[in-house]
C-alpha cells in the first residue's frame, strides 16, 4: 500500500541527503519525493510517497522524526488531502496524429507546451492516477521522454500542518 | 578579533570539558595551536579510531559527552569505527575534525574526505561548518544533542579557513533552540497507570533492563523498582551492572551467550518489561514468539526504538529515570511465589561453568576470582570475542561499572576505553580485559598509557586463536581453522617491559590469582598474561 507524508524541514544544506540516506539504509522504498520551500523561507516541504504497510510507515516517521532537522512528520490520511503532480510528456506525433493527441489533452486536461513536425510535448497537472492514465493513453503513439516531480499533497481543510 | 579556532576552544571551555583525546594533522592546526594555550587536557593516542574510544570510555565513565579530535582525511575516516562503536551503543561523544579549506570543498585535495557524508549512518547529527560565526551555536547544539534524549555521537567538521577566519567577537550562547529536536522526558501518566495495571494482573513478570537503564543513570531507581515490586530481572550484555549480579532480584545476562535460566524466565513469563533494551538480536533471537505469549510493556526515550523490533502492549516513551521512579513509587509487590520459585529455581539448574585448572588459566574461574578481588566501585572494560562474555557471564558487578562495546561489536576497544575510564575516574581500579587478538588490534596505545600515565591494568588472555571465530569454525565448518590461528603473537611480557610497562605470565589459576593481586596493587599500568587453554568454550 502507498502512504503519503508530509515532513516539514529546515531549509538547510545536507537535510535532503539525510532524509534519503536514511530511507537507502534502513530499506525503505521511496515511490516519489518532491521538496520545495513553504511560506516560510526557513522551511521546506518535503512530500514523500511510500511503499509498504503499517509496520513499515510507522517505522518510517519515527525514524524521520530522529534526524535532528526534521520538525514534523505527518502521514497523511487516505481522503483527507489532496495531492497532485506535474508531468511533462514527450510524444511522437505525425502532423496527421495531431488532433488526436490534442483531443486526449482537452480530455486529460493537459496542455501542450512544445510542438515539432514530429513530436508534442504534454504538461500535465493532476493527480498521480490521472498522470497514469495520461500516459497509458499517450503510449501506442510512442512515448519519447517523460519527466514528473513526484506527488505533491496538502492536508485538506483550513488547518495548517504545523500549528504556531 | 577572534578565531574560529581560538572561538571552538573557548567553546569546549564552556562545555566544561577538560580532558580531550585525539591526534593532530595539517587541518587541524589551528584549532591545536590554540588548545596548546588552554587548561584543557589532550591525550595524544596513537590511532584515531582509539581516540574515539578512549573518548567513549571517559564518557561512560565520567556520564558527559567525551571529545575526540582528528585531522581531515585519514584522521577523519580513521575515526569512523569508534564513532560507529559509540553510536551503536548510544554513547554521548563530540567529535571534531579538521578539514580542507572550504573554497577546496569538493576538488577531491590532499587529505580530504566528505566526513560529515561518511559518518551520516553512525551519527545522531553532524555539522559542516562555513561560517566561523556559526561556530557558537553548533557547539551548543552538539553538546546538547549528544548528551540529551537518546545520546550518540555528534560530529563537527571545520575546514582550516573557517578555524582562521576571525570575527569580532565571541558569545556562548545560554541554551541550545532547535525547532525539531524536543526528547520526551516524563512518561505519559496514563501509559504508567496502565503498566501499573497490567503488573498487578501479571502471574510471571520479567524485567529486562539494557544499556539505557546505566545512560539514564537509573540503577538506584532500578533497584528500588525492583525491590517494591517483586519482580525477577534479567539484563542485556549492555545491562549488565543495572542491579547487583548477587542481588536476590537478579537472574542474569539473557541472549545468545547468555544464562539459560534468565532466557527461560524471559521465554517463560506472561509481562515483559523492556527497560532501556532495543531487543537487539544477539539479547532476544526470537522476540515475536516472546511478544505472542506475554504483554510487553516497553520504556525507552527513543520512540523508534518501541516496536522496531518487538511488538509492544503498552509503550512508555520518556527517560527511564523518571519512569521508574513514578513507577516504583506506586507498583505494589504481586508476584506470586510459584513464579520466583521457578525463575530461581533455573537458577540452580543452570550454575556457573569451568573449573580451576593447574596448566592453564581458565578464565571464566579466573574471572570470578578478579572479581571478588576489586574494589567495589572498579570499572571492568571488556573487549570482544570469548574474552567479553567469559567477563559478561563471571565478573560481579557491584557498585561499578561494566563497559564494552555491546552493538557494533568492535575488537581493540578495551585498551583505549580503559585509559578514557581511567582518566574519567582515576582513583577507581579500571582493569581491560582482551584477548590476544585484540589486544594486538591496540597495543599501539600502549604508548598513550606510558606517556600521559594511566595506570590501567590489563589483562590478555592468551590463546594463540581468535577464538570465537574458531568456535563457529568447529560448529559449522567442520573445524576448518581458517585465519583463526594466531601464530606470530610476540612475547607480550617482553614487549610490555620494552615500554617499560611491568607485567608477567600466569600459566595456572593459583598463578594467575596471585599475580592479579600484585597488578591490583602496584600502581603504573600492568599487563598480565594469561595462557588459556585454546580449546575453553566460550560459555
Amino acid at each position: 500500500m502507498k502512504y503519503t507524508l508530509s515532513v516539514l524541514v529546515e531549509n538547510q544544506p545536507g537535510v535532503l541527503s539525510k532524509v534519503s540516506g536514511l530511507f537507502a539504509r534502513r530499506g525503505f522504498n521511496i515511490d516519489s519525493l518532491a521538496v520545495g520551500v513553504t511560506e516560510n523561507a526557513a522551511i521546506s516541504r518535503m512530500t514523500i510517497v511510500v511503499n509498504g504497510d503499517e509496520y513499515i510507515v510507522e517505522q518510517v516517521e519515527k525514524q524521520l522524526n530522529k534526524v535532528i532537522p526534521v520538525i514534523k512528520v505527518k502521514v497523511l490520511q487516505p481522503g483527507a488531502f489532496i495531492s497532485g503532480e506535474l508531468a511533462l510528456i514527450k510524444v511522437s506525433c505525425s502532423p496527421k496524429q495531431r488532433v488526436e493527441i490534442v483531443n486526449i489533452a482537452d480530455l486529460m486536461n493537459a496542455r501542450i507546451v512544445d510542438v515539432t513536425p514530429t513530436s508534442l510535448t504534454l504538461q500535465s497537472a493532476d493527480t498521480a492516477e490521472r498522470t497514469a492514465t495520461l500516459i497509458d493513453l499517450l503510449h501506442p503513439y510512442g512515448i519519447k521522454e517523460i519527466c514528473r516531480t513526484g506527488t505533491i499533497a496538502l492536508e485538506k481543510g483550513a488547518d495548517p500542518t504545523r500549528k504556531n | 578579533m577572534i578565531s574560529g579556532a581560538e572561538i571552538m576552544v573557548k567553546c569546549l571551555e564552556k562545555e566544561g570539558v577538560s580532558v580531550t583525546f585525539g591526534y593532530p594533522g595539517a587541518a587541524i592546526c589551528p584549532f591545536y595551536d590554540y588548545l596548546y594555550r588552554s587548561e584543557i587536557r589532550h591525550v595524544l593516542v596513537r590511532s584515531e579510531q582509539n581516540a574515539a574510544h578512549a573518548a567513549s570510555g571517559y564518557a561512560r565513565s565520567a556520564c558527559k559527552p567525551g571529545v575526540c579530535i582528528a585531522t581531515s582525511g585519514p584522521g577523519a575516516t580513521n575515526l569512523i569505527t569508534g564513532i560507529a562503536t559509540a553510536y551503536m551503543d548510544s554513547i554521548p561523544m563530540v567529535a571534531i575534525t579538521g578539514q580542507v579549506n572550504s573554497e577546496l570543498l569538493g576538488r577531491d585535495v590532499f587529505q580530504e574526505a566528505d566526513i560529515t557524508g561518511a559518518c551520516e549512518p553512525f551519527t545522531k547529527h553532524s555539522y559542516l561548518v562555513k561560517d566561523p560565526a556559526e561556530l557558537p551555536r553548533v557547539f551548543k547544539e552538539a553538546f546538547h544533542i549528544a548528551s540529551t534524549g537518546r545520546p550518540g555521537p555528534v560530529l563537527i567538521d571545520v575546514p582550516m579557513d573557517v578555524q582562521q577566519a576571525k570575527i569580532p567577537k565571541f558569545t556562548y550562547p545560554e541554551k541550545a533552540e532547535i525547532v525539531g529536536y524536543k526528547p520526551r522526558t516524563e512518561g505519559h501518566v496514563m501509559q504508567i497507570k496502565k503498566a501499573l495495571k497490567a503488573i498487578e494482573e501479571a502471574h510471571r513478570p520479567i524485567l529486562c533492563c539494557g544499556g539505557g537503564v546505566v545512560l539514564a543513570n537509573a540503577r538506584d531507581e532500578m533497584v528500588e523498582f525492583a525491590r517494591n515490586s517483586g519482580i525477577p530481572v534479567c539484563a542485556t550484555m549492555m545491562g549488565i551492572g543495572v542491579i547487583p549480579m548477587d542481588s536476590p532480584y537478579y537472574l542474569g545476562m539473557i541472549g545468545m551467550h547468555g544464562r539459560t535460566g534468565a532466557n527461560r524466565a524471559m521465554q517463560q513469563a506472561d509481562l515483559v518489561i523492556l527497560c532501556g533494551a532495543r531487543v537487539g538480536d544477539r539479547a532476544v533471537s526470537a522476540p515475536q514468539q516472546i511478544a505472542e505469549k506475554a504483554k510487553v510493556i516497553h520504556i525507552d526515550v527513543d520512540p523508534a526504538e518501541i516496536g522496531k523490533n518487538m511488538a509492544v502492549d503498552i509503550p512508555i516513551v520518556g527517560d527511564v529515570k523518571l519512569v521508574l521512579q513514578k513507577l516504583a513509587a506506586q507498583v505494589k509487590n504481586s508476584v506470586p511465589q510459584e513464579w520466583l520459585d521457578q525463575v530461581f529455581g533455573f537458577k540452580k539448574t543452570y550454575p556457573v561453568r569451568g573449573e580451576a585448572r593447574e596448566d592453564f588459566v581458565e578464565p571464566r574461574v579466573f574471572i570470578r576470582d578478579l572479581s571478588s578481588m576489586m574494589e567495589e566501585d572498579a570499572i571492568l572494560v571488556a573487549d570482544v570475542g570469548q574474552n567479553q562474555i567469559w567477563c559478561a557471564r563471571n565478573f560481579n558487578v557491584k557498585e561499578g561499572r561494566f563497559l564494552t562495546s555491546g552493538g557494533l561489536g568492535t575488537m581493540g576497544y578495551s585498551i583505549p576505553a580503559a585509559m578514557g575510564a581511567k582518566i574519567a575516574k582515576p582513583h577507581r581500579q579500571v582493569v581491560a580485559v582482551c584477548g590476544d587478538g585484540s589486544f594486538q588490534m591496540s597495543m599501539c596505545e600502549l604508548g598513550t598509557i606510558c606517556q600521559h600515565e594511566v595506570p590501567v591494568k590489563i589483562i590478555v588472555m592468551e590463546n594463540g586463536r581468535l577464538g570465537m571465530v574458531r568456535e563457529v569454525q568447529d560448529r559449522i565448518y567442520e573445524g576448518r581453522h581458517m585465519a583463526t590461528i594466531l601464530d606470530g603473537d610476540p612475547d607480550f611480557v617482553a614487549l610490555a617491559r620494552a615500554y617499560g610497562i611491568r607485567s608477567a605470565l600466569a600459566k595456572s589459576n593459583e598463578e594467575a590469582k596471585k599475580l592479579a593481586a600484585e597488578m591490583l596493587e602496584c600502581d603504573g599500568p600492568y599487563i598480565l598474561v594469561c595462557s588459556v587453554d585454546p580449546e575453553t568454550p566460550t560459555i
